[in-house]
Formats: C-alpha cells, sequence, structure tokens
C-alpha cells in the first residue's frame, strides 16, 4: 500500500514537472520573436563560429547566425509541425474508427483492408518511401507522416467503439429514438476522446523525433529555416572543430522526446490506459 | 500443427497483395512519366514520338488492372524494372549492396542481444538493484535519443576525441562497432524492457514455486526454466522490429556513410528514382511480414502452449 502511494506521489511529481517543461515549451513557441536575441536566419560571415559571449549566449554557426535563436525558433517548427500532425492523423482516425466499428459490414472490412496495407510496411520507411514517390519537401513529409499515423488512431478507435456499441446505455439510446449520428456525437466520441488524449503525449514525442530526422536527412525542413534536425545536419561538416553546433539542438530534441514519453506514461499510469504500438 | 503453419503462411499472400496494391496505386498517383524520366536519365531528348514509343514499351497504354497484374508477375520473379539513374536493373543494384546492409543489421542485434539480455535477466533478478535502475536508465535513454544525433556524439567521443574508431566508411570489424552501437541502442532499450518485465512476470508463476519446493537448484530454476520462458517475448520483439531496424539502417548508413542499401534509398529518393523506391519499400514490407510469420513460428516452438492454444484465435 505505502509503495502504491509513494509510486502515485512520484508519478504526480513527473506529470507536474513536464507540464511545467511542456508549458515553458509552448511559451517559447509563441514567445521565439521576443525571446530570440537575434533573427535566427540573419547571415553574419564577420561574426562566424564565435564561441559564446554576451550578444551570442551559444556562440554563432558557419554562416555567424545566433545559435540560441536558431534553437528558439525551431522549436516552433517542431512542436507546431508535430500538433498538426497529431489533429490531423487523429482527426482521420476517428472519422475512419468511429465509422468502422459503428456502421461494421463492408465498410468496415474495406477500411479495415487498407489500414492493413498501410501497417504492412514500417511507418517511417513508406514516409520515405512516399517523399520519394511525390518528391522531398516539408509538406510531402508532414503528409506522408499523417498518411502514416492515421491508421493507428482508427485501429484503436475501432476497438473502443465496438466495445462501446455494445453497453446497455448506447442500446438505450438507439431504443428511445436516438438517431445514430446523434449517439456517436453525444454517446460514442465523448467516451472515446479521453484515452487518445494520453496517447497523443505519447505520440508527440515520436511526431517530433520522426519531423526531426527527415530533417536530418535533407528531406523535411530545408535551410536556412531552423529546425533541430536540420541543424544537426548542416553542424555534422563542423564536428572536429565545433561539436557543440551539433550537441545543442541534438539535446532539444532529447529534452523534447522525454518529456513527452515521461508525461504521456505518468498520464496513462494514473488513468489507466495501456498504450498500443 | 502443420496445418496451422500453412494457415500462418497462405495468410501472408493476401497481405502482400494489399502492400503491392497500394506502393502500385502511389506510384501511379505520382506525378513522375516513367517514361520521360528513362528518357531523361538516358539522355534522349524526348520527343511526342519517342515518348509514346516508351510508354508503349513499358505498358503504360494498357488498361490499370493489366498493368498492376504486369507488375505483380514481374515483382514475383524479383524484377523490379531498371533505375532510372544508372540505368541498371534495380535487383543488381539493390542486391550488390545487400551484404553491408546485412552485416550492420547482424552487428547491432549482437551487440542488443549481448547487452539486454544480461542486464534486463540480471535486472528482473533483483528489483530496484543497482542493474534494474541500470536497465531503466537503458530502457528510458534509449527510446528517447534520436540515432542520428547519438551516432554523432559516438563520433564526436570515440574518433574525434579518443581516435579509437574510425568515423566512416566500411572495412575492419573497428569501423563496425560505432555504427552496430548505434543501431543497437533502440533495441536495447526495448529487449532490456521487454525482459526485465517478463523475468519478473515468470518468478510468480507457480512453476518456479513447484520447482523450488522440488529443492531444485536456484541456478538451475533461474537459468533453464525462467531464462527460456522469459525470452519468448524478447524473441516477439525481435521480429516485430525488424522493419523498424531497416529503418534505422537508413539513418545510421547516412551518418557513418556506410554504403549499404539504406543509403542508396535515400539517393534514391533525392533522384525520385522511383523503380528503386519501389523495390525497397516492398522489400521492406515483406521482410516485415515474413518476420512476424517467422516469430510466431519461432515462440511456437519455444512455447508449444501457443500452437494449441492460439490457432483459432488468430
Amino acid at each position: 500500500m505505502t509503495i502504491k502511494i509513494h509510486a502515485r506521489l512520484k508519478s504526480r511529481k513527473v506529470m507536474i514537472l513536464c507540464s511545467i517543461i511542456i508549458g515553458m515549451l509552448i511559451l517559447i513557441t509563441l514567445l521565439a520573436p521576443w525571446l530570440a536575441p537575434h533573427d535566427p536566419t540573419l547571415v553574419n560571415l564577420a561574426h562566424k563560429l564565435k564561441p559564446p559571449s554576451w550578444e551570442y549566449p551559444l556562440g554563432t554557426d558557419h554562416l555567424g547566425r545566433c545559435t540560441l535563436s536558431r534553437l528558439l525558433y525551431a522549436a516552433r517548427m517542431s512542436l507546431g509541425y508535430a500538433t498538426l500532425i497529431f489533429i490531423s492523423a487523429l482527426t482521420i482516425g476517428l472519422v475512419v474508427g468511429t465509422l468502422s466499428g459503428y456502421k461494421g459490414g463492408w465498410v468496415d472490412q474495406l477500411l479495415m483492408r487498407i489500414c492493413d496495407g498501410i501497417m504492412a510496411f514500417p511507418s517511417l520507411l513508406l514516409v520515405l518511401g512516399l517523399v520519394g514517390i511525390f518528391g522531398h519537401g516539408l509538406k510531402q513529409v508532414i503528409l506522408a507522416l499523417i498518411f502514416v499515423q492515421w491508421v493507428y488512431y482508427a485501429r484503436i478507435i475501432r476497438g473502443m467503439v465496438l466495445s462501446l456499441r455494445e453497453q446497455t446505455y448506447i442500446a438505450a439510446a438507439r431504443i428511445s429514438g436516438s438517431s445514430q449520428w446523434t449517439i456517436i456525437r453525444k454517446h460514442i466520441i465523448p467516451n472515446v476522446l479521453p484515452p487518445l488524449a494520453v496517447m497523443g503525449a505519447l505520440e508527440m514525442g515520436w511526431a517530433i523525433m520522426d519531423i526531426s530526422a527527415m530533417s536530418f536527412l535533407g528531406l523535411g525542413v530545408q535551410p536556412p529555416t531552423p529546425e533541430w534536425g536540420a541543424m544537426i545536419h548542416e553542424g555534422k561538416s563542423y564536428i572536429r572543430s565545433h561539436p557543440e553546433l551539433m550537441i545543442y539542438p541534438g539535446l532539444m530534441i532529447m529534452l523534447v522526446v522525454v518529456t513527452f514519453n515521461l508525461f504521456g506514461e505518468a498520464l496513462s499510469e494514473r488513468y489507466g490506459v495501456k498504450r498500443n504500438s | 500443427m502443420g496445418v496451422y503453419i500453412i494457415k500462418r503462411i497462405l495468410a501472408i499472400i493476401p497481405i502482400f497483395l494489399l502492400a503491392t496494391l497500394l506502393t502500385f496505386g502511389l506510384i501511379h498517383m505520382s506525378p513522375v512519366d516513367p517514361a520521360e524520366a528513362y528518357l531523361t536519365a538516358a539522355h534522349i531528348q524526348p520527343t511526342d514520338e519517342i515518348l509514346a514509343q516508351k510508354r508503349q514499351e513499358f505498358g503504360l497504354d494498357q488498361p490499370l488492372y493489366i498493368q498492376y497484374l504486369n507488375s505483380v508477375i514481374k515483382i514475383s520473379q524479383a524484377d523490379f524494372g531498371t533505375s532510372y539513374v544508372s540505368n541498371k536493373p534495380v535487383w543488381d543494384e539493390v542486391s550488390s549492396r545487400m551484404s553491408a546492409t546485412i552485416q550492420l543489421a547482424l552487428g547491432s542485434i549482437l551487440t542488443a542481444i549481448a547487452v539486454s539480455v544480461p542486464v534486463g535477466f540480471l535486472a528482473g533478478l533483483k528489483k530496484g538493484g543497482g542493474i534494474d535502475h541500470l536497465s531503466r536508465f537503458l530502457s528510458f535513454f534509449g527510446a528517447s535519443i534520436p540515432s542520428f544525433w547519438f551516432g554523432y556524439l559516438l563520433i564526436i567521443f570515440f574518433s574525434v576525441k579518443l581516435d579509437l574508431f574510425p568515423v566512416e566508411g566500411i572495412g575492419t570489424w573497428k569501423h563496425l562497432v560505432l555504427p552496430s552501437v548505434t543501431l543497437a541502442l533502440p533495441l536495447i532499450a526495448l529487449y532490456t524492457r521487454l525482459l526485465r518485465a517478463s523475468v519478473i512476470e515468470n518468478l510468480d508463476k507457480p512453476y518456479v514455486l513447484f520447482a523450488r519446493t522440488r529443492g531444485l537448484q536456484e541456478k538451475l530454476i533461474l537459468g533453464k526454466h525462467v531464462l527460456r520462458m522469459a525470452i519468448s517475448p524478447m524473441v516477439t520483439g525481435l521480429g516485430m522490429n525488424l522493419g523498424k531496424l531497416m529503418t534505422g539502417t537508413i539513418i545510421v548508413e547516412a551518418v557513418f556513410s556506410w554504403p549499404g542499401f539504406g543509403r542508396y534509398f535515400i539517393e534514391a529518393i533525392f533522384n525520385r528514382d522511383v523503380p528503386v523506391i519501389q523495390c525497397y519499400v516492398l522489400l521492406a514490407a515483406a521482410l516485415f511480414i515474413i518476420s512476424n510469420l517467422v516469430v510466431d513460428l519461432i515462440q511456437m516452438y519455444i512455447d508449444p502452449r501457443i500452437s494449441s492454444k492460439g490457432i483459432t484465435e488468430r
């Protein structure tokens, strides 16, 4: 018993800490133009590869751009696009999953076979393939990530809808004459959403990692736009003389991913939602 | 049991057909015209006449379902067409780079097993001990560090600072160490966690108590029974992750300039060399699907209860 309470308190502490970090990250993304000491894309070759100073708190990169400003602006990219991917994939998954689970029959069969087809590939590899077929660039990467992500939400939501459909209160609603649409809107979706919020926290970390991996490969965010993965890509030519150019962005990615993972784990422990991956 | 195996093997055919249908559909939606891409690569000025001729040669004037059937037949004969860039058969290009990638993959799987089996097993035996803390650290950070960054950290420390291993390239075993470790880290994270949880779960099982009451040596109980039972989820993890491992090789090969076919794939993406992309993606799907099947079969061998229980459910 004492162990359980102890664990709960610990997970509460973790949650509070993660909330603070996530809150700070959101603030950074919103306030980047005011927090950053310089324009992140301003090239100044006279100041290239400078060590940290009052003017450039983390030094400058090979084009004399302020590293700190670039790191702050990059947070905008990663968090913004990760959120976009999460919300889009969730929306598609919600529509498909609910339709599939509630309607059943051939609709369900067709939609689930499409999911099977997409899930037959390792997801990041399919993203790469899509980017190869449709051309590289940020837009394609984002669309490709949404394309492989919604499937997982659809699957999980379908499962939840299937079990919800059998609940007595749904049957009661049906008998008392509620329309299908009303049942889905009033009874099914509100029950499906909370566990998905937990999943979302876990997925955010992965989405951020995937975006930066794609940018690192040179396929996602294109220079000179600051993005953590792209910064690592640019910094690799200076690995011998200025390794810090690639260490900082990597630390940022790790901080964000660790935070979202811990937050998601703490949430799922608290609300008893199992991660399905 | 034989029927079950055959059933499982037959069940992968429709999934693979779905995968080919999906790639076919996506490639068909692509704005790249194969005939035009071919001519550009071969430095032939595309005129309407030559284009029409090439289209006919590629069978692009035929109805879609015939095109699809043709592509499936070709794929089943390991004919993935010719690369737009090099004008050589894709399969030759890919297979010549395969051995480097397989070397890397094997190196990382061995590294992962060598680290995660002892750490996960000992961590599970002594919950809360020093090794348990190590295992938690590994499983948490291993899953959160971007592997491309971790690779560079290793380079900075072991190649630049200590000058122990070469920065990039292929050749001696020394070249293999850093890429393998980089690729192994996420696997180590996963396997350590799986094994630890499964050891803890198995120690509570009645058969352990029974073996103890029978007076069997603790070493024997743990080494022979618990380890064998506990390793089964790890085998699943290994199979489920072969696909991810393939994605991992792409990134690790980019970091260490490893001349495998992951790097070739990235080049193909930049050049929009669609036949190469198609080949790679389908191979990955095949590997993914087949490894899942093999894992199920191995598991059946490790834990025969599955075969008698699981048939109808699967």
